[in-house]
Formats: C-alpha cells, sequence, structure tokens
C-alpha cells in the first residue's frame, strides 16, 4: 500500500465512523431526553427520572392512536402480504409479457410523492362515496406496505429452486405438503422481513394517513406531530423511545432471520 | 426457461392469473386515482385547459417555493454523496465488529420513524441544543448559533434521514468490485488517483446514481421534516401542498402543485433509471 492510498484509506474510515455517530444522533438524543427529569430538553439531563414515561398512560388521544396504527398495520400488511406474494409468484413462475413492467408498478408507491398519493387517493374515495376514516385508512395503508412485500419476496422467490419441489414430489410428497415442507421454509425469512418492514413503513407514514383521519381516527404517527405542535415536552421522547425499542428488537429478529448483511443487499 | 417455449409464440399462461389482483388493487386504489388527479389539472368545466397551471406558474412565489424544493434537495443529496460514498467503501471493507455497528446504524434509524427523527433534530439544533453549545464549547461560534428554522438546519436534518438510501446502493455495486482490477492498475504503473477515475469511480457510479435518484427524490417531497425543522415562513412544493390542502382548505392550488410535484418526482426517477441504463452501458 502507498502512502496514498492508506491516507484515503484513513480518511474513509473517518468519514464512516462520524457517519455512524451522525446517524445514531437522533436516536441517542431521543432515549437521553426521554430518562431525563427537564422538561426542556437540557442535555445531558440534569436527573435522570422516569416521569415523562409515567405521565403516558394519561396522555389524552394516545392509546386509541396506537391501537388504530396496529390494527392498520397488520392488517394492511396482511393483505399486501397475501396479494403481493400471489404477484411475485406469476411474475417469477409465469411466462408473459410485461413482467418488468408489473412488478416496477407494484413498487412505483415507494418513489412518489406521499402527499401526492395521499391527494389522489382522498379525491377518488371522496368520488366514490367512501367516507369512513378507518377504511380508508386500510385502504390505502396496502398500498404503502405493497412494495416492501413485492421487492423482497420477489428477490427470494428468484433465488428459490423450484426443481426442489419437483424433487419432494417424487419423493412421495403430495403437492400441498411439498410446497409445505420445502417451500415455505424456504421463503419464511422473506415473508418476514418483509412484512416486518411493510409494518414499520405503515406504523410509520404520515403524508398520506394526514388526509384520511378525523378527530376519532388519528394513527400514531398523526398524534405525535399534533403533541409536537401543541406541547412539546420530553413525554413524545419518551413514545419516541418506545418506538426506537420496536425498532431494535424488529431489527434483532430480521438479523436472526436473515442475517443484517443481507438486508442490506438493496 | 424450458425449450419448448423459445422460438414459438408462448400460449396464454394461467399462472399469469395469480398477479391480477395485486396489479388490479394497485391500478384501482394508486394508478387511477393519479392520472385523474394529473387529469384534472388540464381538464376544467369547459373541457381542456391550461389555466390551473398557467395561474400557477404566473405567481413568482411559486417560483421561489420551487427554487426552494430544488435547492434543499441538491444540497441534500450533496451531503449524503459526500458522506456516504466513502461510507460505503468502509461498509464493504468492514469484518466483524465494525461492520455488525456499520449495519446497525443505518438499518435502525431506517426502522424508526421520520416523525421521531424530526422531533429529534428539533432538540439537538435549538439554540440551547447540543450541536449549539458543543460548536461554542469548541470555541467554533463566539455564541450559541441559531440552526432551527434555518436552511442549514433543515439540510442536516434531512441528510440524516436519508442517508442510509444514499450508502446501500452505493455499497451494492461496491462489494462487487474485483480488487484485482485496482492492482492490475497498479502493476501497469497507473498512480491512485488514475486508477480512481478510471477504474474504481466509472465501476461504482451506477450506484452512485441510484443512490442520487433515490435522495434527490425523497428530498423533494418531504414534507414532515420541514414542517418541523424550518416551519410555515419556508415553503417546498410538498409543504405547499399540505399547507393548501390542511390549512388553507384551497384544493385548487393544492392539486395544481401536486401535479407539478409528481412531474417532478417523475422525471427525477425516469433521468436517473435513463442515465443508469447508459452509465452501465459504458462501464
Amino acid at each position: 500500500m502507498t502512502r496514498i492510498e492508506r491516507i484515503t484509506a484513513w480518511s474513509a474510515w473517518a468519514v464512516a465512523v462520524a457517519a455512524v455517530i451522525f446517524l445514531m444522533t437522533p436516536l441517542v438524543v431521543t432515549v437521553a431526553v426521554s430518562f431525563g427529569s427537564s422538561s426542556v430538553f437540557t442535555l445531558p439531563p440534569p436527573e435522570w427520572s422516569m416521569r415523562w414515561y409515567e405521565r403516558l398512560p394519561r396522555t389524552t388521544g394516545l392509546l386509541p392512536s396506537v391501537m388504530t396504527s396496529l390494527q392498520i398495520a397488520a392488517l394492511s400488511t396482511l393483505i399486501a402480504l397475501v396479494l403481493g406474494a400471489m404477484c411475485a409468484i406469476a411474475l417469477v413462475r409465469g411466462r408473459f409479457h410485461g413482467r418488468e413492467a408489473i412488478a416496477t408498478f407494484l413498487v412505483s408507491p415507494l418513489m412518489l410523492p406521499g402527499l401526492v398519493i395521499g391527494i389522489a387517493m382522498l379525491q377518488a374515495f371522496r368520488e366514490m362515496g367512501l367516507r369512513d376514516a378507518w377504511t380508508s385508512l386500510l385502504i390505502a395503508h396496502v398500498v404503502i406496505a405493497m412494495p416492501y412485500v413485492v421487492r423482497t419476496v420477489l428477490g427470494a422467490l428468484s433465488l428459490f429452486d423450484f426443481s426442489l419441489v419437483d424433487a419432494a414430489r417424487t419423493l412421495g410428497c403430495s403437492y400441498p405438503r411439498a410446497l409445505r415442507k420445502v417451500m415455505v421454509p424456504a421463503l419464511a425469512p422473506a415473508f418476514l422481513t418483509s412484512g416486518m418492514f411493510a409494518l414499520l413503513a405503515s406504523m410509520d407514514n404520515y403524508p398520506i394517513s394526514i388526509f384520511f383521519t378525523d378527530a376519532w381516527t388519528k394513527t400514531l404517527p398523526i398524534q405525535m406531530l399534533q403533541y409536537v405542535e401543541e406541547s412539546p415536552d420530553p413525554a413524545i421522547a419518551a413514545i419516541s423511545a418506545g418506538l426506537i425499542l420496536l425498532a431494535v428488537i424488529a431489527l434483532m429478529i430480521g438479523d436472526r432471520l436473515v442475517g443484517l448483511r443481507r438486508l442490506a443487499d438493496f | 426457461m424450458t425449450s419448448s417455449s423459445i422460438g414459438r409464440r408462448e400460449p396464454f399462461d394461467r399462472v399469469a392469473l395469480l398477479a391480477v389482483p395485486a396489479v388490479a388493487y394497485l391500478a384501482i386504489i394508486y394508478a387511477l386515482p393519479l392520472v385523474w388527479l394529473l387529469a384534472r389539472s388540464v381538464i376544467g368545466p369547459k373541457g381542456f385547459t391550461l389555466e390551473p397551471l398557467a395561474d400557477f406558474f404566473s405567481d413568482p412565489f411559486n417560483w421561489r417555493v420551487i427554487a426552494n424544493t430544488l435547492k434543499i434537495a441538491g444540497l441534500v443529496t450533496l451531503v449524503c454523496l459526500v458522506i456516504g460514498y466513502p461510507t460505503a467503501f468502509v461498509l464493504a471493507w468492514a469484518r466483524g465488529p465494525a461492520q455488525i455497528v456499520l449495519l446497525a446504524a443505518i438499518f435502525l434509524p431506517l426502522s424508526v420513524g421520520v416523525v421521531v427523527k424530526a422531533f429529534a433534530w428539533q432538540i439537538v439544533l435549538r439554540r440551547d441544543g447540543i450541536l449549539a453549545s458543543g460548536l461554542m464549547q469548541l470555541g467554533l461560534t463566539s455564541e450559541p448559533l441559531r440552526l432551527l428554522f434555518t436552511e442549514s438546519g433543515l439540510v442536516l436534518g434531512a441528510a440524516n434521514v436519508f442517508l442510509p438510501f444514499m450508502i446501500l446502493p452505493i455499497y451494492s455495486v461496491v462489494k462487487l468490485l474485483d480488487s484485482r482490477l485496482n492492482d492490475v492498475g497498479a502493476t501497469l504503473g497507473a498512480d491512485p488517483l488514475y486508477r480512481f477515475r478510471h477504474i474504481t469511480l466509472p465501476l461504482t457510479l451506477p450506484g452512485v446514481v441510484t443512490g442520487t435518484a433515490f435522495v434527490f427524490s425523497l428530498s423533494v417531497s418531504m414534507f414532515v421534516i420541514p414542517s418541523l425543522l424550518i416551519g410555515d415562513r419556508y415553503q417546498t412544493l410538498a409543504t405547499l401542498i399540505g399547507r393548501s390542502f390542511l390549512m388553507m382548505r384551497n384544493e385548487q392550488l393544492g392539486s395544481t402543485t401536486a401535479t407539478v410535484l409528481l412531474v417532478l418526482a417523475v422525471s427525477v426517477v425516469m433521468t436517473a433509471a435513463w442515465i443508469a441504463r447508459r452509465v452501465g452501458r459504458s462501464a
């Protein structure tokens, strides 16, 4: 290694270390603030305390919004998994034109501005006479979840060797049993990770959900932004810390199932 | 592919039917509404009209909004590229615990909601926040720097949220780099700068294009981050859409702005795809 190469490598490592600190800053700050006693976000906090966590159960509107978010996220992910997996099988196994185009189409909601999608849906739902907030949210969130499912399941399916199913049948398995014994275990990690990311995306969505909430039906991000605008205090940091914990758990599950390295295969 | 299907016109494949529910769902719930939104901005009560769009573009304020949007998105993309490019290399080089730390630092923030992160940046960027007081303790500024509700604060916060979308696509091409190419170049007497420009850079360019397109289109469309980090006085296309729908109840302006933003976002994605294809061919 020449001197220039060594210097380049060292500077790249320095940038990477800075990037790690930069990326972790908001999470560390949030958790630190949530355990502080001060109500004005002093860092480091003068004293550690649990007061903001103790206040959470009494925060108006928090529990209903968490429940709404969980219901919408779980149901929309489930619907997206079923529709998305069927479609992924068609795209991998089928021999027809436009498969590439269909895949791009199903992933495209990820690349377009959420607000624009939200407005377009709002106007369409109104025209169809759909006014119920909860139903509208569910229908809209399937579109949010779909890209994550299609992308991951498509990737896993195209790596799956379908002749294994035939092999199992040759060895005496019935077709459903062959699918259950061979295909399901091979694809389960892809299903779980894509489901997890779809769930997180739905739980986190703001720009589409904002058009379908009313006074009674709010998702968690909408409710949180309302708290931030009305009374910014560390109770929001406590809610955030809970969500960060959720993300840590999700990531650990993802690591166990497919490994962090494979998650990075974009 | 089975040999029988080659060279013959393929009969209808029944497996294709499995794709129908998902495609139909997205077509009805997502694609048609978008097309309708586009159509409405050029179809008035008396047929085809460009009046709403002409109105929009005749207002200098809206040009400022477009300029703000592009400027912020450009700066965010630049910051992400400068930090993300070297970091992607390190991610590919790293082994063991270093790699795990890097991967965790990329994926953990990616799994945490944007409202959470934007709120955290509000705390960091406050006049009495850790960044302002840290800079003062280092002696870089003599008085607490105002960062919240400034362009710099917004760029910093947005770059933080979108950085993983720059690192990951670049990483996916860097890890495929054959290090022997570099050695061959060195053996043939090429200096490191020459080797970077003629070997490493061209081979990693597809990842750079994808990452840039990702970050740019995300920054053009972001709504929560500017709402929390810069406020109402500074409008981008997305915040203008939000404001006209949610506060001013001016749906006409909102729809027209949405059309402009949609066209902008789609052209970014398509341009990137076009560049990526050209880069891919020449590399």
